[in-house]
């Protein structure tokens, strides 16, 4: 035999030997947490600029906020954290805070008034995505040395008009609400980005973690800061792999390689049932499943057949199928938990009822397209609508893409029917209310691309001018009311057939304690765990 | 009986006249050479076991409403992922409570689509690019292959869903792609062959009678490529198959909610840790589908193209 | 190959050295292949009706923070404007920035690139160690069992969806029966315990003598390339046997047989040695099939790859990232056909 020859048949047995003699897969170390989780929505991690998922699960863990809630009593509502605590002022348009004393950056700097004030300026300047939570109140670049005021120990915040005070300290609880230090960002900005640039792929935070390392789509890395006010947490290093496939979170979860899968789907949740060493965590979560009728289409915009609609989803068909302990029905646009939030759902599958409503409405051969983006559990939904519709004589149409094709389409006005998930940006009734229910001119040229009502052209019916007084009606009591009401004509008359919530449910390694997601409110807490 | 013996006595007839060795007219010579070939792809079995199922396949796709056991959009939420052999569904059912069965008969329907259609577009627009670069040479050859090389230089599935992305995801468009990323290398096989066409003395011949070279390619050159494209096409038909499943399976070829056999996969694949038959199945579909076309390929390939002899 | 044809067809009279001109040549037509890559993928990037704005502010956006953003970007310049730029910025060594990932895409693909080397390097190489010898065997014993194993092997080979295979595949040694690692280029664990100097998993951690590492990521790497492998060798064993068959009917071989030579000599001293030329032709071939088309093993296997970061990005238009990547894979594919001509000409005697 040749030299060559030897040298393949050799090579060819190592392969083989190699292959036959691996070594099995180890348990995760006692002080890391190991968690599968898709992350490939996270483009930055600029709490000015951050607006996804998994970007919230990330900046929470490494930034303090002035208020914030507690991972052991999220139902206790917003915290003090960085402020001690805050007044109102008489006319109820400023608020002061008294920021605690002794708190370090990760960096080692102080936390001062001045960070406060510099990291909610900066998100007026910087006038990311998230800054209209903000500029609500009347921020603006140009006042903001004036409405925002540092005065020794203390920041101040005036808004435009007298607000409900619960509304503007929930929108301090969102993402953009996290205190930068602002020696160690300014250190590091480039041409008057506020550093921008640089907080993208890194952390400037007073919170529990430090970023470790960010790998885009591929991994997150949080390694634990010993100084943390709150004490230095367990789990010195948390890690949070990206793995697309349920299927695959399951098998890691099973083997031992992960702590937390945070993505699997029904059918791999029951799988995982009976799984020795492994648990289930379910948590309701504030993300509704909607679809929408476009206004400008002739048919869709009659009342008859909006309702007709509502009563063609098998609501209960699909809760207790595919969407098993994952979606819950729920009809209504605030989410369970929230202010003002209701439990009502009347409607339910009902073929001839709906029939009864197109005959009167003389809608015959309807044909639609429905706008839905490409995720599994959503072209599902799409194909039972698809199923239902035609049970009453609609035929309807899939235009599948990815979620931005769809999005630009439904943005400029141009879907019949849209199929969606809506999250709420801060734990206020208002974050909802103000983009299903508020739509101040429905013109084209008006162009409020942020508003559901305006993408699906509908003029609401007199419910902008309530949801705009609910926001300034300062008896808590009152304002729940105010949210019952709007809530009520909007499930009888809005184009808006809002079908379910979300329920999050984590497979993990049974001795992973005090986990919490962050329920409908806030993001998933890594500090308080152990194992 | 009288009419049974006519038949078999004009077959028999029809078979001496075919494998004759003295043509009467060119057209005789043609088929009776298309005969001999068939003769000799006949003794193959791997090719005919490989044609047999194409065949079969044409059958179901022609009669899928007469075969399939149910409507194959027909859901029954209560009836979902039921095992294989369930009752009433031979194959089980999908995570809608479809019957797979019925989907994947509809679904040979898409497959065979998709195949006919690339199969026409991919070697003609190849044919066309490469008999005009061979025969017109200099600038146009430069140019023409230039493109084809740019084409080539591409990663493929990228290029097909680059295309897919940006005229809408649908068969059609996934059609388009998937010839758009296969027609380069017919056209290098096409000047290849033209280019030793083009200096034999029977063109030349021709092109003194005063033949125009739109003529000279159609005419002469063309029917002179078409065996090798033909061997080509199928042997990449099994590629086809699998490039369509791959877009079907990343959710940008045949949408919801078609029985596409790569997109069935795609929907199954969530649940193949403990219902491993509802991804399996379409994809022993695909499996078999592919590997008829490589078998017939194979064994074509032997027939026409004997110089690579193989067994 | 192309290219050997053109510089054959036209040749003149050289003015200089021949292989000045050959390279310049090359350069050329190179240049002006990957100019035009560039180009159709821009073009395609600009007719996408994906919205790259969108990508960047997110849903909830307002009218005013998309504008800024559109016009940040560039986009309100006629196209032909912004490929100018583009093409420009490109000769100074700058692909821009993702859009995705927020940062340079020479950065991500100096990260993404050596992933899917190391994958498609070992998947090829299994393939040849195990596809020339089954080649040869099944040539050599022509019609017999091994002859029809070799047959079956490749044709399953090239009818198989590879995602289904990667599936399976995932699910039977890595759920079943927990022979390898999982998903991914390593153990979560041992992520960053060997300094970074190829990219390469294995390469890295051996030039670190980290023995525990390297054991991790063979075994996270061994199934992909495994798959990978699979489809390579049944291109190679297919093509080794047609080869050899040619060879061994050759009137040399008969001689030498007469001549008394060992059956085993003339096999691999006569026959296999007059294939070597080609053989490395279809290495280099389907080494850059394996390239391009790891993008379904990669996104099963969460193999963070330059095809899965190409699809990734491609979906979103970030389009930076999609020409970036795409010029790469194209230059390696081009370089690899380039090889292979010049292999032909040094080694083939009959080439030159």
């Amino acid at each position: 035999m040749t030299y060559l020859a030897k040298l393949l048949t050799s090579a060819a047995l190592g392969v083989a030997v190699g292959f036959t003699a691996l070594p099995a897969t180890a348990e995760t170390p006692d002080n890391i947490l190991v968690i599968a989780n898709r992350i490939d929505d996270i483009t930055t991690l600029d709490p000015a600029e951050s607006f996804e998922f998994a970007g919230a699960d990330v900046i929470r863990n490494m930034y303090g906020k002035l208020v914030n809630f507690d991972p052991a009593n999220l139902e206790a509502g917003y915290q003090p954290d960085l402020a001690e605590s805050w007044d109102v002022s008489e006319d109820g348009k400023t608020i002061t805070f008294t920021m605690r004393e002794g708190v370090t950056f990760a960096s080692g700097n102080p936390v001062r008034a001045e960070d406060a004030a510099f990291s909610l300026r900066r998100v007026i300047q910087l006038n990311k995505t998230p800054a209209f939570i903000l500029t609500q109140f009347g921020f603006t670049p140009e006042n903001i040395n004036e409405t925002i005021k540092v005065d020794g120990n203390t920041v101040s915040i005036t808004t435009d008009k007298p607000y409900a005070i619960s509304f503007v300290l929930n929108c301090l609880t969102a993402t953009l609400g996290s205190i930068v230090d602002e020696k160690l960002v300014m250190e590091n900005e480039k041409d008057g980005d506020l550093g921008n640039e640089w907080l993208k792929t890194n952390s400037a935070g007073s919170g529990a973690y430090v970023l470790g390392a960010w790998q885009p789509k591929e991994s997150v890395m949080l390694n634990a800061n010993p100084d943390f006010y709150l004490g230095a947490p367990a789990m010195e290093r948390v890690v949070v792999r990206h793995v697309q496939e349920s299927a695959t979170q399951r098998l890691m979860l099973e083997r031992g390689d992960i702590d937390v899968a945070r993505d699997l789907t029904p059918s791999d949740v029951d799988g995982l049932d009976g799984v020795e060493g492994v648990k289930i965590m379910r948590e309701m979560r504030g993300r509704l499943m909607y679809v929408s009728f476009n206004q400008k289409h002739p048919e869709l915009s009659k009342p008859e057949v909006r309702q007709a609609l509502k009563y063609l989803i098998d609501y209960e068909g699909m809760e207790n199928s595919f969407l098993k302990n994952w979606y819950v029905t729920h009809q209504n646009f605030l989410p369970r938990t929230y202010l003002g939030a209701v439990d009502e759902n009347p409607f339910s599958l009902n073929v001839e009822k709906a029939k009864e409503l197109l005959a009167s409405a003389g809608v015959e051969n309807l044909e639609v397209t429905i706008g839905v983006r490409e995720a599994q559990e959503r072209l599902e939904i799409a194909q039972s609508l698809q199923n239902t519709f035609a049970q009453a004589g609609i035929k309807v149409n899939l235009e599948v893409g990815t979620g931005k094709q769809v999005l630009a389409k439904y943005r400029a006005r141009e879907l019949d029917i849209y199929l969606g998930a809506w999250g709420p940006d801060y734990p206020d009734p208002q974050t909802n209310a103000g983009t299903f229910a508020y739509n101040p001119d429905n013109s084209d040229e008006a162009n409020a691309t942020g508003l559901l009502a305006w993408r699906n052209s509908w003029d609401t019916g007199g419910l902008t001018e309530q949801t705009a007084a609910a926001v300034v009606e300062g008896d808590t009591s009152k304002r729940e009311k105010m949210y019952h009401d709007i809530q009520a004509t909007f499930r009888e008359t809005a184009p808006f057939a809002i079908m379910f919530q979300q329920t999050e449910q984590a497979g993990m390694n049974e001795n992973v304690e005090g986990l919490t997601l962050g329920g409908a409110i806030t993001a998933i807490s890594y500090w308080p765990v152990t194992k | 009986m009288t009419t049974e013996t006519t038949n078999s006595r004009r077959k028999e007839s029809l078979r001496d006249w075919l494998l004759t060795d003295t043509p009467t007219s060119r057209r005789h010579a043609k088929l009776a050479s298309a005969y001999k070939s068939w003769l000799r792809l006949r003794s193959n079995h791997m090719a005919m076991f490989g044609l047999g199922i194409l065949v079969l396949l044409g059958f179901v796709a022609a009669f899928a409403p007469w075969l399939a056991p149910y409507d194959p959009y027909a859901q029954v939420l209560s009836d979902r992922l039921l095992p294989i052999g369930s009752e009433g569904h031979l194959l089980g059912t999908d995570s809608l409570g479809r019957d797979i069965l019925s989907r994947l008969i509809y679904g040979s329907r898409i497959t065979l689509y998709i195949v006919t259609l690339v199969a026409l577009i991919a070697p003609v627009a190849g044919l066309m690019v490469g008999t005009i670069a061979g025969y017109a040479g200099g600038w146009t050859d430069t140019i023409l292959m230039r493109i084809t090389d740019i084409f080539l230089a591409f990663p493929k599935l990228v290029l097909a869903l680059a295309f897919v992305a940006a005229l809408g995801a649908g068969i059609e468009n996934a059609v388009l792609a998937i010839s758009l990323t296969a027609w380069p290398p017919y056209a290098r096989l096409a000047r290849a062959e033209t280019l030793t066409i083009r200096s034999s003395d029977f063109i030349s011949a021709i092109r003194l009678q005063g033949a125009g070279p739109v003529r000279i390619i159609t005419r002469h050159i063309w029917p002179l490529c078409i065996s090798s494209l033909i061997v080509r096409v199928t042997l990449d038909m099994a590629g086809i198959i699998l490039t369509a499943a791959g877009l079907g399976f990343l959710g940008l070829g045949a949408q919801p909610p078609s029985p596409e056999w790569g997109a069935m996969i795609s929907e199954g694949r969530r649940f193949l840790l403990d219902h491993w038959w509802v991804a399996t199945i379409p994809g022993l579909a695909i499996f078999t589908v592919s590997l008829a076309f490589n078998l017939l390929g194979d064994g074509l390939r032997d027939v026409l193209d004997p110089k690579d002899g193989a067994s | 190959m192309a290219l050997v044809e053109k510089q054959r067809n036209g040749r003149i009279k050289p003015p200089f050295p021949r292989w000045v001109n050959t390279t310049i040549t090359t350069l050329a037509s190179v240049s002006v292949t990957m100019l035009g890559l560039l180009f159709v993928t821009f073009i395609i990037g600009r007719v996408m009706p994906i919205d790259p704005v969108l990508a960047v502010v997110g849903e909830r956006a307002s009218q005013e923070t998309y504008d800024a953003a559109y016009e940040a970007m560039g986009l309100d310049k006629p196209l032909l404007v912004q490929f100018g730029y583009y093409i420009w910025d490109v000769l100074h060594g700058d692909f821009g920035e993702s859009l995705l990932t927020a940062r340079p895409v020479g950065e991500d693909i100096a990260r993404v690139f050596p992933a899917t080397f190391e994958l498609a390097t070992l998947g090829t190489l299994i393939g040849i160690f195990a596809g020339v010898p089954l080649g040869v065997m099944a040539a050599v014993h022509r019609g017999s069992w091994i002859d029809q194993i070799a047959r079956v092997v490749a044709l399953v080979g090239y009818s198989m969806p590879v995602f289904w295979m990667g599936l399976m595949g995932l699910l039977v040694f890595y759920g079943i029966l927990g022979w390898v690692a999982g998903p991914g280029r390593i153990s979560i664990f041992y992520d960053g315990m060997v300094p970074t100097v190829t990219g390469m998993m294995l390469v890295d951690a051996a030039i670190d003598g980290n023995w525990t590492v390297f054991r991790d990521a063979f075994s996270h790497i061994i199934l992909p390339a495994s798959i990978l492998g699979y489809y390579s060798l049944a291109y190679i064993s297919r093509m080794t046997r047609s080869f050899m068959l040619e060879q061994l009917s050759a009137e040399y071989i008969v001689t030498a047989r007469v001549k008394g030579m060992s059956e085993r000599a003339v096999i691999w001293q006569h026959a296999f040695r007059n294939i070597r030329v080609q053989l490395i032709t279809v290495f280099a071939l389907s080494y850059a099939n394996l390239l391009e088309g790891s993008v379904l093993t990669e996104i099963i296997f969460s193999w963070p790859g330059i095809g899965s970061y190409i699809t990734t990005a491609l979906l979103s238009a970030d389009m930076n990232a999609v020409l970036g990547g795409t010029v790469v894979v194209g230059l390696v594919f081009i370089l690899l056909n380039i090889f292979c001509d010049l292999l032909y000409k040094v080694l083939d005697p009959r080439a030159r």
